[in-house]
């Protein structure tokens, strides 16, 4: 496949930097520092330290031998991407961007967070590297992942909770964005998925993509082959793109990513914006969005936090237009099943996006051969969320078969 | 005719040595039947042209005063084809341009060619779109320039030189000069260097300049005006007819005649 983005930073028809003015100068800054980043062996060589020292990569690809069983499918592999520090993917990206930070002469960083996980991780590597950090927060996640509000305080981070719309990512992207519009001469926004204004999605992209590199060659060494198929949860799309992006040649491995089902396609309460919206911009890129007749942005729904957001990545919009990936939807009830036949298979509490990503095996078991390899991206772990897993449970999701 | 009419009416005021002053208003705020006698009342005021805002669920160039208003509006079931329809009635007797301010994706989700073909038989002279910037406006142009509607550039203070330079040269109608670094919402002063800012714009724009985004007083009118050829104020005009202060929006548009 051509190599995506183009100079301007699209994506077929999708992509771009919609973003006012005032943005502007910082993005084409951005850029170049990160190109010229990109081509220097001195800051690639800083990241590879940090990543394997600090963050604790590579993370292993685990055989989850009593799920595979369990669901009398395929060999099913989770990439453990539960392991890294801070315990999900996005540190990943931020340390990255936070090297380039520094790079570009800043020593204040603003970041929106949905589940929490990228705002501690953004405030884990402003604690590493002496930056300044303020973490925008919906009112609504504020409340379900309280436990990350105070740990993000406790690296030394202010969190600013978001009142605006239903108060979830969506509008913690929006404030962050306006608080960055304001800031732009001295902040650098890190931006935590791979959406947004062309080069976000280009460099959480390659930030991520050590998933899919690194996937790659264990799976050789523990199978002498590729899998027959990928899955990872999307929201924004950065953990899907990161294992993805790898793969993405290798047209005999299928991909599925999976979206944020809500309480039904149907029910209109989702954030499945790739499976039911239509293309339209938001947040400085053109994706698909989930969206009325009239271009308003409709609010999503899911019960995971790091889900519940209404627009994607454009690279992801782009490789769905292709046919090269399969996006599909799992519900908030089939999800919080899945957290559980994890947990007691294998003693893995995934987190609640994650989750998402081990419900679909469920689905795809059926349909592939005992021989098969599966590999799952299990983006984070579950300890931030087993407050609302056990809230579900109380108020009716029964957890006991 | 759409654009030459914002063309003309700038001109009207530099002949009489004026300087023109445009106030938003947020479309569907204090419901939409009330639209079009408001847009009277800002003429009658002394209004050189009006900013109509379209509101969009996620504005993310504007501060807390035009957001809630834009919630308002969506709440009361605002829609793009329901302002424009009720422009369109009084588009003949109407002498007052309009300027519709949105972001992109209610026009998108429009269709980009309809919504131009659409303002030009509402009688819409231009359009303002903060958040495309010069590298995107390939999306539009092309429609806009087909129907004569103007599409008006934004400069900011963080613009490099090359990047006024290219602005300067392609705005039509005027070229709208953003004062503060941030969003829409009321400021207390402005930086230092405002001034020298301005009349470099001055300097290089063949269309008006316009300054806008903080102004919220009669004083910031007057002192902004002088380096320009005048001003946009929002919020503190969308404050205003929220609280039914008619009076207040006629003085801070009469302190033009004192600028
Ligand atoms: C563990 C985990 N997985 C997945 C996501 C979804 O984000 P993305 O689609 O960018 O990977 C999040 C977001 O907060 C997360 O915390």
């Amino acid at each position: 496949m051509a190599t995506y983005p183009t100079e301007t930073g699209h994506y077929g028809d999708f992509g771009g930097r919609f973003v006012p003015e005032t943005l502007m100068p910082a993005i084409l800054e951005l850029e170049k520092a990160f190109k010229e980043a990109k081509e220097d062996e001195g800051f690639q060589e800083e990241m590879r330290y940090y990543l394997k020292q600090y963050v604790g990569r590579e993370t292993p690809l685990y055989y989850a031998e009593r799920l595979s069983k369990h669901l009398d499918g395929p060999r099913i592999y989770l990439k453990r991407e539960d392991l890294n520090h801070t315990g999900a993917h996005k540190i990943n990206n931020t340390i990255g961007q936070a090297l380039l930070t520094q790079r570009m002469g800043k020593k204040k960083v603003v970041a929106e967070t949905g589940a929490g996980q990228h705002g501690v991780a953004t405030a884990t590597v402003s604690a590493l590297l002496g930056l300044e950090c303020i973490i925008f927060m919906g009112k609504e996640d504020v409340r379900r992942q309280a436990l990350n509000v105070y740990r993000m305080e406790l690296l030394g981070a202010q969190v600013v909770s978001v009142d605006q719309g239903n108060g979830t990512l969506k509008d913690a992207v929006n404030e962050a964005m306006r608080y960055w519009t304001a800031n732009v001469e001295d902040t650098h926004y890190i931006f935590g998925t791979a959406a947004g204004p062309h080069p976000f999605p280009q460099i959480v992209r390659d930030f991520q993509r050590i998933i899919g590199d690194e996937t790659r060659k264990q799976v050789i060494e523990a199978e002498g082959k590729l899998p027959e198929a990928v899955v990872a949860c999307v929201g924004g799309g950065s953990n899907a793109i990161g294992m993805f992006y790898p793969f993405v040649d290798d047209l005999d491995v299928k991909m599925y990513g999976v979206e944020a089902g809500g309480k039904g396609l149907l029910s209109g309460m989702h954030a499945a914006s790739l499976t039911e919206g239509k293309a339209g911009i938001l947040h400085g890129s053109l994706s698909y969005l989930l969206q009325n007749e009239d271009g308003q942005v409709q609010e999503p729904h899911s019960i995971s936090a790091g889900l519940d957001y209404p627009g994607v990545g454009p690279e992801h919009s782009y490789l769905k237009d292709a046919g090269r990936v399969t996006y599909d939807a799992i519900t908030d009830e089939e999800a919080l099943e899945a957290v559980r036949m994890l947990s007691r298979t294998e003693g893995i509490i995934p987190a609640l996006e994650s989750a998402h990503a081990v419900a679909y095996c469920k689905k795809l078991a059926p349909v592939m051969n005992k021989e098969d390899v599966l590999v799952v991206c299990l983006s984070g772990r579950g300890d931030k969320d087993v407050n609302t897993i056990r809230e579900a449970h109380e108020t009716g999701g029964d957890l006991h078969d | 005719m759409t654009k030459a009419k914002l063309d003309t009416a700038f001109q009207t005021v530099e002949k009489v040595g004026e300087k023109a002053f445009v106030p938003y208003i947020m479309a569907g705020d204090g419901g939409l039947e009330n639209l079009n006698e408001s847009i009277r009342f800002l003429a009658e005021s002394g209004a050189t042209a009006i900013e109509l805002g379209l509101p969009f669920s996620d504005p993310v160039a504007d501060g807390p005063t035009i957001q809630a208003a834009g919630i308002r509006a969506l709440e009361a079931g605002t829609t793009v084809q329901a302002v424009l329809d009720e422009v369109a009635k009084e588009k003949d007797n109407r002498m007052i341009p309009l300027v519709i301010m949105t972001y992109l994706n209610p026009i998108f989700a429009y269709g980009v060619e309809a919504f131009a073909q659409s303002c030009e038989a509402a009688g819409i002279s231009g359009l303002i779109l903060p958040d495309l910037p010069l590298e995107e406006e390939g999306l539009v142009v092309k429609a806009l320039k087909k129907h004569n509607i103007a599409l008006i550039r934004l400069v900011a203070l963080t613009s490099t030189q090359e990047r006024i330079q290219a602005l300067a040269e392609r705005s039509e109608g005027f070229l709208y000069a953003v004062t503060v670094a941030g969003t829409t919402g009321e400021r207390a002063s402005f930086v230092n260097q405002i001034g020298a800012h301005l009349q470099a714009l001055k300097e290089i724009s063949k269309a008006p300049v316009l300054a806008g985004f903080g102004v919220s007083t009669p004083e910031h009118v007057k002192e902004l005006s002088q380096y320009c050829d005048g001003v946009v104020v929002g919020s503190k005009i969308v404050d205003a007819l929220n609280r039914g202060d008619k009076q207040q929006v006629a003085d801070l548009i009469a302190s033009r005649k004192e600028a």
